[in-house]
């Protein structure tokens, strides 16, 4: 009896103990180790608790590529109340698996269907929401304009010009086009905007999405298009890291890159200015298509194993508003996806922010649009494309075998 | 008291028998948990199609499927399971030079010279440091642009040579930063071999007339059979389960042409683009029958070795 009590006693202690530690604070796990994105969570956290002073949040911030093996992980053992990710069909296969939890009410209730509308696509799964959108930024081509205006090149208007201004810069001793894609991504940037110019959005997306095959006889046009730059891209591409292709970029040993805006940081540590940076659309290659760029967009998702979602739900309403999307974004350089929130003045933003707005359609990037092994399949072959473009055959018929397991 | 009595003497009678099980117990126990069950379950997982994120009942989508053995007929026709299969084979083959060479090394060590020591700590030095490590400082050797061996290459032939961004070039480059660290291991093996060398039979034999490659073949290396066969088995497994060179150096490119079987196993069920958790678990069964080929082989050896003693 005196044991039963005794039981009894710590149980009551037990249970009380952990239910005030559950209300009103929220964990969230995210990735946003570099110091702007830091920065930006920091205040992001700390607009959170002052807007909600009952709800406290335990951030656990973990390193970036560490980050995407650690998710499969926590979601299954020990779900956090908010985790970062990414939209589009990258968050797909937590989806499949009931491992995010449908937050379709967090955009009703706060108008987000408006406001969000942009990126309202790439967070639907089965006519679902799955997340909320905070950023996005532009791809583009960066290129030298010193190097330019050393080799009497202009900006390009045109497939055709640009291809013209490679030979230019071929007889000048620079790399036309440099990458970096030991990491492989960088790669396939070239690779969606030269399919995306070559036979529009829908086809773009039809490929990743399975409906196409690699054979089809547009895809190899678009990759006979690519040919004809690729004695122009750096040459040992394949060994080297994103920001050496970066530095190459800096020292006017190349002139042009085709990146995302978040490179611009990295230029500038190489010594690049405002003045000398320059950015462009990637040029027209079918005329008349209607324009699609690229503008991948981080999201945070509620995983279903989740303990405090009431909470979750207002860190989320938070993260949608205008109010915080202007100021996360204006921390980290990028654009907010709520079209009410106000956009920096940084030039390249600015630019981004015309682009984007006067698109016709926006993909996600490659590794986001098409599933993850048939990502891989793919920016190996377009490594190996850069490298060898005589294996066209062998490369496409590889991927078509890739994508009849992925996508059966 | 009769209980007690009872126990007593069924414990008296079986000590025998019973204590050895005992002592073995815990360390049965653990091998049991950590390597035995681990290998039936991944085996079992190796027959299904599983993307490793939700059990079967959270998901009607993604539930597990039962394939037989789909998983690996798929890997008969996987280009890069060839690449893998092939890729390996170079490193078994290639990795046994850190055999002769650090035997070489060890020979050329061992002498009493002043300041000895530090020379084969020198030599050794690579083994203690992380293949990581090792890893970076050849990949900063090998890159194009700000790489010693890359300007050494270009001062020669004027040509601009990236090793690890050609397929061709690539795994053997790995290879030979594998073997940097896996010399000196052998080197270290051999070192201790030759401490033990019976010193009269040098002598006996330096009488008979027996000098240089004619002493070494047979005086000093049946001495140092242990020392070889050790040097050999490690090897042979470090050849095989090469993961963090790959890893770190090169991620499997160019283009997958430096994939082996394990970092291919980690592509396909762990990675950041890989969820194919039972066609990883059937390339690590493929794995682990090669491997087992040769690890039985080397107990057999080494039992037998035990009899004749």
């Amino acid at each position: 009896m005196k044991y039963m009590k005794t039981l009894a006693g710590l149980a009551l202690g037990l249970g009380l103990s952990a239910s005030t530690a559950m209300a009103g604070e929220i964990v969230l796990n995210s990735d946003q180790t570099d110091p702007a994105p830091k920065k930006a969570m920091e205040e992001l956290i700390a607009g959170f608790e002052k807007a909600n002073p009952d709800v406290k949040v335990k951030w656990n911030n973990i390193d970036h590529e560490g980050y995407k093996a650690a998710i499969r992980n926590f979601l299954t053992a020990d779900a956090p109340d908010v985790a970062a990710w990414y939209a589009g069909n990258r968050m797909a296969p937590f989806v499949k698996a009931g491992l995010f939890e449908d937050v379709s009410d967090v955009w009703k209730d706060n108008g987000l269907d408006e406001q969000l509308k942009s990126a309202a696509a790439s967070m639907t799964i089965d006519g679902k929401k799955w997340g909320v959108p905070y950023t996005y930024y532009q791809w583009g081509i960066y290129y030298n304009k010193d190097v330019y205006k050393k080799v009497g090149v202009e900006p390009a208007k045109n497939w055709a010009e640009f291809v013209a201004g490679c030979e230019k810069f071929k007889a000048a001793g620079i790399d036309c086009l440099t990458t970096g894609t030991k990491a492989l991504w960088p790669g396939a940037g070239i690779f969606d905007y030269i399919d995306m110019r070559t036979n529009g959005y829908e086809f773009h997306m039809d490929l990743t999405a399975g409906k196409v095959k690699w054979t089809d006889p547009k895809v190899k046009a678009a990759f006979a298009e690519w040919a004809k730059i690729t004695p122009y891209i750096s040459a040992n591409a394949a060994a080297i890291d994103w920001q050496d292709a970066a530095a190459l970029l800096s020292q006017g040993k190349a002139a042009n890159y085709v990146m995302g805006n978040f490179a611009v940081d990295t230029f500038k540590k190489g010594g690049m200015t405002n003045d000398n940076l320059g950015f462009m659309l990637f040029p027209e290659i079918t005329a008349g298509i209607p324009r699609a760029e690229e503008a991948p967009t981080d999201t945070f998702h509620i995983p279903s194993g989740a303990k405090n979602k009431a909470d979750a739900k207002k860190f989320l309403a938070y993260l949608a508003s205008a109010d915080a999307q202007t100021a996360m974004n204006k921390t980290l350089g990028q654009l907010p996806v709520n079209n009410k929130a106000t956009v920096g003045d940084d030039p390249f933003i600015q630019a981004g922010f015309k682009e984007l707005s006067s698109a016709y359609a926006l993909a996600q990037f490659f590794d986001r649009d098409a599933p993850a092994d048939m990502a891989k399949a793919g920016m190996e072959g377009f490594q190996e494309f850069m490298a060898k473009p005589e294996n066209i055959d062998a490369i496409l018929a590889r991927l078509q075998k890739v994508a009849d397991k992925v996508y059966k | 008291m009769a209980q007690q009595a009872v126990r007593n003497s069924f414990w008296k009678t079986n000590q025998k028998a019973l204590a050895p099980w005992l002592f073995l117990a815990p360390g049965m126990i653990m091998f049991l948990i950590y390597v035995i069950f681990p290998i039936i379950e991944s085996i079992y997982i190796s027959f299904f199609n599983w993307d490793g994120l939700a059990p079967a009942h959270i998901s009607q989508l993604t539930s597990k499927e039962f394939v037989g053995l789909g998983n690996y007929r798929d890997l008969l026709d996987d280009d890069s399971f060839y690449t893998s299969l092939w890729n390996n084979l170079k490193w078994l083959v290639l990795y046994m030079l850190a055999v002769p060479i650090g035997l070489f090394v060890a020979l050329f060590l061992n002498q009493k010279v002043p300041g000895i020591r530090l020379y084969k700590s020198l030599f050794f030095f690579p083994f203690v440091i992380s293949q990581v490590v090792v890893g970076l400082l050849f990949s900063w050797f090998y890159a194009p642009g700000f790489g010693p061996l890359y300007a050494i290459i270009k001062s020669m032939t004027g040509s601009e040579t990236a090793i690890l961004a050609s397929d061709t070039m690539a795994t053997y480059g790995i290879i030979l930063a594998g073997l940097w660290p896996q010399t000196a291991y052998c080197m270290i093996l051999y070192l201790t071999g030759l401490n033990n060398i019976n010193p009269e039979q040098v002598e006996a034999a330096r009488m008979d007339g027996a000098r240089g490659l004619t002493l070494l073949w047979n005086i000093i290396l049946p001495q140092l059979r242990p020392a070889t066969f050790i040097a050999i088995v490690v090897t042979v497994i470090g050849s095989l389960r090469s993961f963090d060179l790959v890893s770190i150096m090169t991620g499997g490119g160019p283009y997958g042409s430096t994939r082996v079987l394990s970092y291919f196993m980690f592509e396909q069920a762990l990675s950041e683009y890989g969820t194919a958790m039972g066609y990883g678990a059937a390339i690590a069964f493929v794995l682990f029958a090669i491997m087992m080929i040769f690890i039985s082989f080397f107990i057999y050896r080494m039992l037998q070795q035990e009899r004749n003693s």
